[in-house]
């Protein structure tokens, strides 16, 4: 298997179905002759033109909603926000309109599109700029939140959510862009709603998405030193969860930690320590742990930051405290 | 890729209006004092700015830094037209904004190296400063965002009885923001005095205003609100003063917003890491022929309320300081983990 980036893995996936479907077409801002801020797109406005490669102004709201028509009408948008934060400006859009729009025509109505873009804090872009908001568009019913943590499933993902026939939220992580991993040759898809195990373990479960998957597998090398071996599962999929995957393995180990970067309140984590206190009460024989994001807007600051997410410190700490 | 040609100043000043321009007269004449202050002012932007550019290249500075060099004239000649009891209230490229809003060159680059010290506690950056104290309301990250902000203030000062007018300041590329639209109708409907000061540096990161812009001239976005709209030319601090002051008294006397889309440019890449292969490099030396310090330089010099020797002098003193302010920065202590959890709630 050939190693990539994971910016190039998106921008392989959108040239695939791009080519594969001519409804599929690409808006955003910079995405065309900027080849995209974080250069996701680059070489996609030469290959597909301007009619399918298009340059937004900085229009979230507008551009969301153009493509939540499009995909009324049978088109296949991908919408690119240059990140996720901004997503916000067009939050009734996205929650309103995507999310409902099937419920509300008694189902008359699908609505085929991707929203994707980078996610995420510890790259000093500040308080407006660093958000993780897989948890808050998982609360809406009808919409669809993957978080591919390799280029493996950068690719697999999106190509999945760009044939959905519902709006999936593909969240990517700017720390994540220049990384290289392994890519399957050919075509594939990774399926929307399955997790993946990254490393088969019995002394304790490791539940985590997105950038936290790296930062745990760097932990890990510590684990390993202390003779722990966790099973460390990438959900990939926060909405569907793969519920399945996470229960049998924490009937198997016993034990759980939750690593994500969304807020400890209402997280990602709070809902997977939930869900198995309930399917899992009878297996566990610690407490469920969570290491998140901190409950404080994201400081500037390199000293503050490093704090604010998930770290290799906190994860082994965590860990301790459950194995002990 | 080809953009249209870019215009170039011409010394006209008032290029355009949606209306008649009111006649509030000429701007009060400035002291000497005040003028050599101004210049002053602009000369150290240009010095932070250009320190600051430094300090990012050798890693000192972390995330974004959009700086101003080329667009000076703006902030200055537009705060020159009010008092430092008006509020103004920008988007990210704010250095100098606080600047001129008494920020110190100390605390302004402690913030950008994320110090204790610094404006905002490290706690904001680049783009966040703030200064209430001198009604310098942010340092705001999402395009637009700022908009409504703008409009808010102004309509406390009028709901207070204050008669004062409220600059709001946005780049070109955020008047195609909802956030703007719908502020322009509440401002023109409620008679709110805010003037959206829009700094046209032609791009909107890599996007030519012609590329992102359905009218390319934007003050005409005011004719839908039935505002009144005027383009005027940025690189002289004068007539940016000018025009500043009639649109700031009409906006205290009658309490009419307006915008003023003034015409500028920006000589550095968006942030730090823009290759800027949206322009050619003739075009920005063409608009360096028109720097709004060197214009202010001349002019003072010509109006000989400064000698060359004097002004020489004053601009190592700048330069000192800058280099004084980003020592004592760099000496300051990074902040404590524990404010992580201040100030979050009141
Ligand atoms: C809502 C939102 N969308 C996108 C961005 C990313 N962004 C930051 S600045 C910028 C360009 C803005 O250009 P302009 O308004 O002309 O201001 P300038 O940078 O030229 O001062 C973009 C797209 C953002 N910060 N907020
Ligand atoms: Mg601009």
């Amino acid at each position: 298997m050939a190693k990539i980036a994971y910016r190039d893995a998106v921008r392989d996936a959108m040239a695939e179905e791009m080519t594969r479907d001519s409804r599929v077409f690409l808006i955003g801002e910079e995405v065309a002759q900027y080849n995209g801020a974080y250069k996701c797109s680059k070489g996609l406005l030469d290959k597909f033109g301007p009619d399918r490669i298009i340059d937004s102004p900085i229009s979230e709201a507008g551009f969301a909603g153009l493509c939540i028509g499009a995909a009324m009408y049978g088109l296949r948008p991908i919408a690119e926000f240059m990140t996720f934060s901004f997503s916000f400006v067009a939050f009734d859009q996205i929650v309103n309109n995507a999310a409902q729009i099937r419920y509300m025509s008694g189902g008359q109505i699908k609505i085929p599109m991707v929203f994707r873009g980078n996610s995420g804090g510890g790259h000093q872009i500040g308080a407006t700029h660093s958000h993780a908001p897989e948890n808050i568009y998982a609360t809406f019913p009808g919409l669809k939140v993957v978080v591919p943590a390799f280029a493996a499933d950068a690719k697999g993902l999106l190509k999945s959510a760009i044939r959905d026939d519902n709006p999936v939220l593909v969240i990517e992580n700017e720390a994540l862009y220049g990384r290289e991993s392994e890519v399957p040759e050919g075509e594939y898809l990774t399926p929307i709603g399955k997790a993946n195990i990254l490393q088969d373990g019995v002394d304790l479960t490791i539940v985590t998405h997105g950038r936290s998957c790296w930062t745990v597998l760097e932990a890990n090398q510590e684990l390993l030193k202390m003779g722990i071996r966790a099973e460390i599962i990438d959900l990939r999929s926060i909405k569907p969860l793969d519920w399945p995957t996470v229960f049998a393995s924490v009937r198997k180990t016993h034990r759980l930690v939750c690593v994500d970067e969304t807020k400890p309140f209402c997280g990602v984590s709070s809902q997977v320590a939930a869900e198995v206190s309930r399917a899992c009460f009878d297996h566990l024989d610690a407490p469920v742990l969570r290491v998140t994001s901190v409950e404080a807007p994201m400081p500037f600051s390199s000293a503050l930051e490093d704090e604010c997410i998930p770290n290799v410190a906190r994860i082994i700490e965590a860990v301790k405290e459950v194995v002990a | 890729m080809a953009t249209k040609k870019k215009p170039l100043p011409t010394g006209a000043g008032v290029l355009a209006s949606t209306h008649p321009l009111p006649d509030y007269g000429a701007a009060p004449a400035q002291s000497r004092e005040e003028r050599i202050e101004w210049y002053r002012l602009m000369y150290l932007t240009r010095k932070f700015e250009e320190r600051s550019y430094q300090s990012y290249q050798t890693g000192l500075i972390g995330g974004f830094c959009h700086l101003y060099n080329g667009q000076e004239a703006v902030a200055a000649g537009t705060f020159a037209a009010v008092t430092d009891a008006d509020p103004v209230i920008t988007a990210y490229r704010d250095h100098a904004h606080g600047l001129m809003r008494g920020i110190q060159p100390g605390p302004a680059f402690a913030e950008l190296y994320g110090r204790a010290t610094g404006v905002v506690k490290g706690k904001g950056g680049s783009m966040h400063y703030f200064n209430v104290e001198k009604q310098m309301w942010g340092g705001h990250g999402i395009v637009g965002g700022q908009t409504a902000l703008g409009l808010g203030l102004a309509f406390a000062t009028k709901y207070l009885g204050e008669k004062k007018v409220c600059f709001c300041y946005m780049g070109d590329g955020a008047v195609n923001q909802g956030t703007f639209h719908e502020s322009l109708n509440l401002a023109q409907l409620m008679q709110i005095p805010v003037i959206y000061v829009i700094e046209n540096n032609m791009y909107s990161m890599g996007t030519a205003v012609e590329r992102h812009s359905a009218p390319v001239e934007l003050y005409k976005r005011a004719l839908g609100y039935d505002m009144l709209g005027v383009r005027a030319e940025a690189q002289d601090f004068d007539i940016v003063r000018q025009v500043s002051w009639t649109l700031a008294e009409r906006a205290r006397k009658e309490n009419m917003p307006a915008i003023l889309e003034l015409m500028t440019y920006r000589y550095r890449g968006h942030s730090m890491s823009d290759p800027q292969l949206y322009r050619s490099k003739d075009e920005v030396e063409e608009y360096r022929k028109h720097d709004p310090i060197e214009i202010l330089r001349e002019k003072i010099l010509a109006e000989g309320i400064i000698n060359e020797k004097d002004l020489d002098s004053l601009e190592e003193k700048v330069r000192k300081e800058v280099v004084a302010a980003h020592d004592w920065a760099l000496a300051s202590p990074f902040p404590a983990q524990s404010e992580i959890y201040t100030d979050i709630y009141a």
